[in-house]
């Protein structure tokens, strides 16, 4: 099986500030692949390359066979990628509506109606509050609109950024259970970036473990949360 | 007690304040500036600043502690602007009906104002780039018109869209270099252009004429018809067999203004509905967002900048047209921050809020004019008043006069704003 998003050799660097180190990533169509590592490991970076924003210095990055390592950051989101980048980022004083629509930036008028009422099927609380501004969301609300906003552009690879962020467990099981819905009915493929560790690889079918901007363990999410150093570093305490 | 006490403290900092600021005049004298001590001019100020305060205090502490909220406010005001905009509309439109001659000088004024502020409207409201250096553009505008037509003999109904053009121009130049910039360091980087431009157009003498301008500049034309004063073949009075007279290319000027007012008014709540106008508003609220969204964020904002320039371009060819003179004297900052200050006074964003600014701002001032008190005409204080309305309006009502959408954590900007444009009020 050939990878949807492949990365071979990825070095990402801020200025003088080497960020990720030689990094090798594969995603497989229809997968959910989580990205975990501690705090200032490289994981938003890595997703932020992806896109294109800051660009990867060494290495290639392939998403559905064409190399999208030097695209500009626009084209490369319109190829049926999606981000929801860390800490929600809804646009506050557009309502709910329009944050979505945003979402759709580009496509068709006739298909953008389709795509919203699935979004509300998956998130019915944001069909309720389509006209409220999305800065008076709570931070549970702006997550699912954050996430119903990535997908309003239909996209076949979904990476979500620490969707559960600042999240009560009720909300992030029934976030986490969203995306697993989504990927089992639609075949949708995930690269998620997550602090809740033991949740994100009980749902993972595949997972990388990042610290300091480099892969230190791959394998599936049941392999790594059986690893006693996995337990350790980011399973204690964290579920 | 507390509010005596409070009183007493804000009389001593206008004491440490105006003690300076007014209690020392510097007079000319016959060799050096001579240092005048005035005493009683302090005292006046320190003592009114005491009442006022005490007045202020108590009038707040009688007042119902339930205050509206701001969403309550902004309805009301949303409803009044229902009827209020189409009365405002037809009001305007039948003025020349009903205003003498000065009055629809002031019209015509407070109109480029008012087409002024729905351009920049689009930059700073909609897209959120501050720009502090938007008469720029409405002076390419004037210096565009007035050459094309002195030089090439082109006419203004030619020139206009040229004009448009060629200020679109100049804001996607100054686009280029400030794509990654924000904020406070937008606004300097605008403000430099702005000063820049000002300072070429008064060195380029050859092109420009310097610090002389250019005159005889030509008037508009209605479909070829000219507004001689004199009558004559080819007059528009001569056309239509009427007497000659002046305040018939006033009102057409003012219905040429009017128009192009409209017509920025008409294309920015169009591109508001559009993906590009939705752009716009997206990047003010959060451009990482944006970017991740799969938006050209280099297009959105050098659109905005073009689109927004192009507007201050034909409002700059009006005034050329208009004045038969123009010359880099009328394109300095304060034109800027007079615009600028309609925009946030308006609300940010606010198609009515901005008409109203300009008309009181631009409008009021004037009126200030011939209105003299013990021996000093108003309109020299028109600064000063300037600066109380910005004060008055952001401390009644921070979100600007017609505030649309609901306070958010962005909007902290329009605090900022304030502030600066107060600064430069006093001086
Ligand atoms: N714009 C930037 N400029 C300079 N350094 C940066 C920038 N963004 C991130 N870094 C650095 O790169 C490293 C990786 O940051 P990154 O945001 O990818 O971490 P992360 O794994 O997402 O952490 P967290 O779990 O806290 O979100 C950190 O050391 C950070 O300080
Ligand atoms: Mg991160």
């Amino acid at each position: 099986m050939s990878a949807l998003l492949s990365l071979k050799g990825v070095s990402t660097f801020y200025g003088p500030i080497q960020a990720l180190r030689n990094v090798d990533v594969e995603v497989n169509e229809g997968e959910i692949v989580t990205l975990i590592g501690a705090n200032g490991a490289g994981k938003s970076t890595l997703m932020m390359t992806i896109c294109g924003n800051p660009r990867a210095r060494e290495g290639s990055i392939v998403y559905d066979g064409t190399e999208i390592t030097q695209m500009p950051t626009h084209l490369i989101m319109r190829a049926n990628i999606a981000h929801a980048p860390e800490g929600r980022r809804i646009f506050a004083r557009m309502s709910v509506y329009e944050n979505l629509l945003m979402g759709a930036h580009g496509r068709a008028q006739a298909e953008v109606a389709d795509t919203m009422e699935q979004v509300y099927a998956l998130f019915p609380l944001l069909k309720d509050r389509r006209s409220q501004r999305g800065g008076t969301l709570s931070g549970g609300e702006q997550q699912m609109l954050a996430i119903g906003r990535a997908l309003m552009s239909r996209p076949r690879l979904l990476m979500l950024d620490e969707p559960s962020l600042g999240l009560a467990p009720l909300i992030v099981r029934q976030i986490f259970g969203a995306i697993r819905e989504l990927n089992r009915t639609t075949g949708l493929t995930v690269l998620l970036v997550e602090q809740n560790a033991f949740q994100a690889l009980r749902m993972a079918h595949r997972a990388y473990v990042l610290v300091n901007g480099a892969i230190t363990m791959a394998g599936t999410g049941a392999e790594l949360l059986a690893r006693p150093e996995i337990k350790a570093a980011y399973l204690e305490g964290g579920h | 007690m507390t509010m005596l006490r409070d009183a007493l403290l804000s009389a001593l900092v206008a004491l440490g304040l105006f003690g300076v600021m007014i209690g020392l005049k510097t007079d000319p004298g016959p060799t050096s500036l001579v240092l005048t001590w005035r005493p009683e001019a302090v005292a006046i100020a320190v003592v009114v600043v005491f009442f006022g305060r005490l007045a202020l205090l108590s009038w707040r502490a009688s007042r119902p502690a339930v205050a509206k909220g701001p969403g309550q406010v902004a309805a009301v005001m949303r409803k009044a602007g229902k009827y209020l905009a189409p009365v405002l509309l037809v009001l305007t439109a039948t003025m020349p009906f009903y205003a003498g001659r000065y009055y629809l000088d002031l019209g015509i004024l407070v109109l480029t104002y008012v087409m002024l502020g729905w351009g920049l409207n689009i930059v700073v409201g909609l897209a959120g780039l501050l720009d502090l250096g938007y008469v720029a553009f409405y002076a390419v505008g004037a210096y565009s018109f007035a050459l094309f037509a002195t030089e090439y003999g082109l006419g203004f109904w030619t020139c206009l869209p040229l004009g448009g053009l060629f200020a679109a121009t100049f804001g996607v130049l100054l686009g280029f270099p400030v794509l990654r910039l924000r904020g406070d360091y937008l606004a300097i980087v605008t403000l430099a252009f702005g000063e820049i431009v000002r300072v070429v157009i008064l060195n380029w003498v050859s092109l420009t004429g310097g610090p002389n301008g250019i005159s005889g500049i030509p008037r508009p034309t209605f479909f070829g018809l000219t507004f001689s004063a004199a009558g004559g073949e080819g007059s528009f009075a001569d056309f239509f067999g009427i007497e000659p007279d002046i305040s018939q290319r006033v009102i057409f000027l003012f219905y040429v203004i009017f128009g192009l007012a409209l017509l920025t008014n008409w294309v920015s709540l169009r591109l508001r509905n559009l993906p590009l106008g939705r752009a716009w508003e997206a990047l003010r609220e959060d451009e990482v967002a944006c970017r991740s969204l799969g938006i050209n964020v280099t297009i959105t904002k050098l659109t905005a900048f073009g689109i927004g320039a192009m507007f201050a371009g034909f409002a700059g060819a009006f005034f050329a047209t208009r004045q038969a003179f123009i010359s880099p004297e009328s394109f300095t900052f304060i034109e800027s921050a007079i615009v600028l200050a309609i925009v946030v006074l308006g609300g940010l964003g606010s198609q009515l809020g901005v008409a109203m600014a300009a008309a009181v701002m631009i409008g009021g001032a004037e009126l200030l004019r011939g209105i003299v008190i013990a021996g000093v005409d108003l309109v020299e204080y028109r600064m000063l008043f300037f600066g109380l309305a910005l004060v008055l309006v952001m401390v009644l009502r921070p979100r600007g006069l017609v505030s649309g959408r609901t306070p958010s954590v962005s909007l902290g900007k329009a605090r900022e704003i304030p502030a600066e444009m107060v600064a430069e009020g006093r001086g």
